[in-house]
């Protein structure tokens, strides 16, 4: 492939891939309560969606769950993670090897379905969950978010030359000591974009959500996905640009942040 | 190494989470896709019975009976099968050239071009395939465009056909292609393109017989992760599909959220992950082959 076709390549993916998000954008300013029919600048819509209580409830509880859920499965992941690259063969590891990777897999809609499922029988066998809501959601998000967070984390640990774990074993430090000391510092970058990314995915996940959800729990996928069926809306266009402006910045920042934590690494 | 109570605490927690919050509610929905739907609290038949004062499974075949003889559900699954291979057949041709380009990008800039090509996934999915809904519809972007410069005198209909869902599929999963296409393609040694040109090999000849051979578990590990949930995809056709856009992960949604029939939702549930465990092994060996290589 020649190089000015490779420039067109790029050049003609960026567009299909950001063209439509920056139509979004533009349209969110539109004053006109038809999306589609320009009739100028305006951030009205910003303020309609502000003085939604019902969309700022589901921001709000998406924001608690992602983070619970987010950091529970970084624990389960590096348990994971450690247990398939660093603690020798056991029992069930083959098992374990393949439910991580399983919701990578396995359509939403099977494993909405299955936890709900699971929850109601349990709630019948033991009475607990009595109902369902938050805790249910966060359940199913740590399930599939452990997943991308083990692969990320196992991956990271098995490109670590593992000799320098040894040799802190080796002065003597205590497995716990050597993999708090060393370990950790080495593979934080790796843990940041984990924990990043099962924030990310809990915030977006629609579909288990609403599976699991019970009355009064509504995460915010579940209120845009009701309001979006209905057609086009411009108060959705206003937060779909505030979600885009924040997630890119969230994103070039740790980016930034990262290969600046490696140049230093470089110099060291 | 980790011994002693330690050890068993790594493996056990996560691997006692997963068994509960994933392999058990898989033989649940399992167990469930043979029970009888009844208007309760569950709505479906205890999953045991008493015989004599012992608990019994019981096993009820209606539900597939059902889904067997409903012409419906066979055309759901297959149309579901046809669009997911068109779509990523689709993501495989943008999706290569894409991942040669960024492959053959000076090396300082390939991490750069990766990024703009993920970052939109890290956005909402819901959002992004909304976008497509302003500009497909009947009085939205295209056809705004069309109709001004004369091309065509009355709009067409984009939104709610089997074209649009094509299009949802391949933006929002063209970078699950791309990624492991281009960890393969940046491996490949370029001097072997160069020998079979070298050599006299036409072009076509030069693809066929060392670049893809070369980059087969990118491919295949691509087109399995583009292939499998588009199959069970919900949120696509519902937005962007027609009416007749029957897709099997839209018929599970209706038959739980509209019909309440939860039994039959198990039902066509276990039928697709049937469906799905031929793409889901191959997956699994093109990943522990991709490993093997790899170390």
């Amino acid at each position: 492939m020649s190089a000015r076709m490779r420039g067109l390549v790029l050049a003609a993916a960026l567009v299909f891939l950001y063209l439509p998000m920056l139509l979004l954008i533009i349209y969110s300013f539109n004053e006109s309560r038809l999306v589609t029919v320009w009739s100028g600048w305006s951030v009205k819509w910003y303020g309609e969606l502000l003085r939604d209580q019902q969309m700022i409830g589901a921001i709000w509880m998406s924001l608690r769950i992602a983070f619970l859920a987010a950091t529970a499965a970084l624990v389960l992941g590096v348990l994971a993670g450690v247990a398939l690259t660093r603690v020798g063969a056991f029992r069930g590891k083959a098992l374990l090897g393949t439910m991580i990777t399983a919701p990578l897999v396995i359509p939403e809609v099977i494993t909405g379905l299955s936890l709900l499922l699971l929850f109601v029988a349990l709630g019948q066998l033991i009475g607990w969950p009595a109902q369902r809501g938050m805790l249910t959601i966060w359940i199913a998000h740590v399930t599939f978010c452990t997943a991308y967070v083990t692969l990320i984390v196992a991956g990271r640990l098995s490109e670590f030359d593992h000799s320098i774990e040894e040799a802190a074993m080796d002065l003597g430090a205590t497995p716990l000591r050597t993999f708090f000391q060393v370990t950790l510092p080495v593979i934080s970058p790796a843990l940041i974009a984990a924990w990043l990314l099962a924030f990310t995915l809990s915030l977006d996940d629609l579909v288990i959500a609403s599976f699991v959800t019970g009355p009064g729990a509504s995460t915010l996928p579940i209120v845009v996905f009701s309001s979006v069926r209905l057609g086009v809306s411009p108060k959705i266009n206003a937060l779909a640009t505030i979600l885009i402006v924040v997630v890119m910045a969230g994103v070039l920042t740790s980016l930034w942040l990262m290969r600046r934590y490696r140049r230093r690494q470089q110099l060291i | 190494m980790v011994r002693g109570w330690a050890r068993w605490l790594i493996i056990g927690v996560p691997l006692l989470w997963l068994f509960c919050f994933f392999l058990l509610p898989f033989l649940i929905v399992f167990k469930i896709s043979f029970a009888e739907a009844l208007i309760a609290v569950p709505p479906y038949s205890a999953l045991f019975e008493m015989v004599d004062g012992v608990p019994r499974l019981k096993f009820d075949f209606y539900n597939y009976q059902f889904l067997f003889g409903d012409r419906l559900y066979a055309f759901a699954y297959l149309n579901s099968l046809k669009i997911a291979f068109v779509a990523t057949l689709l993501c495989l041709l943008i999706g290569y050239p894409l991942a040669w380009a960024i492959a053959h990008a000076a090396p300082q800039n390939r991490g750069l071009w990766l990024t703009l090509i993920v970052l939109p996934s890290w956005t909402s999915f819901l959002i992004r395939v909304y976008a497509w809904i302003g500009i497909l519809k009947s009085n939205g972007l295209i056809n705004n465009l069309l109709l001004a410069t004369g091309i065509i005198d009355a709009p067409l209909r984009l939104l709610r056909t089997d074209l649009a869902v094509y299009i949802g599929i391949v933006y929002t999963y063209l970078p699950f292609m791309v990624l492991p296409l281009y960890a393969n393609i940046v491996k490949l040694d370029r001097s072997l393109v160069e020998a079979a040109q070298d050599l006299g090999a036409k072009p076509l000849t030069v693809l066929r017989s060392v670049i893809v051979p070369l980059t087969l578990t990118g491919i295949v590990t691509g087109c399995m992760l583009v292939f499998i949930p588009a199959v069970g995809e919900f949120i696509i056709p519902e937005l962007l599909g027609g009416p007749d856009t029957l897709m099997i992960g839209k018929v599970l949604w209706q038959e739980f959220f509209n019909n309440r029939d939860w039994p039959i939702a198990a039902s066509v549930a276990v039928l697709m992950m049937l469906l799905l465990i031929v793409p889901i092994a191959v997956f699994y060996r093109n990943q522990s082959r991709e490993l093997e290589i790899g170390s």
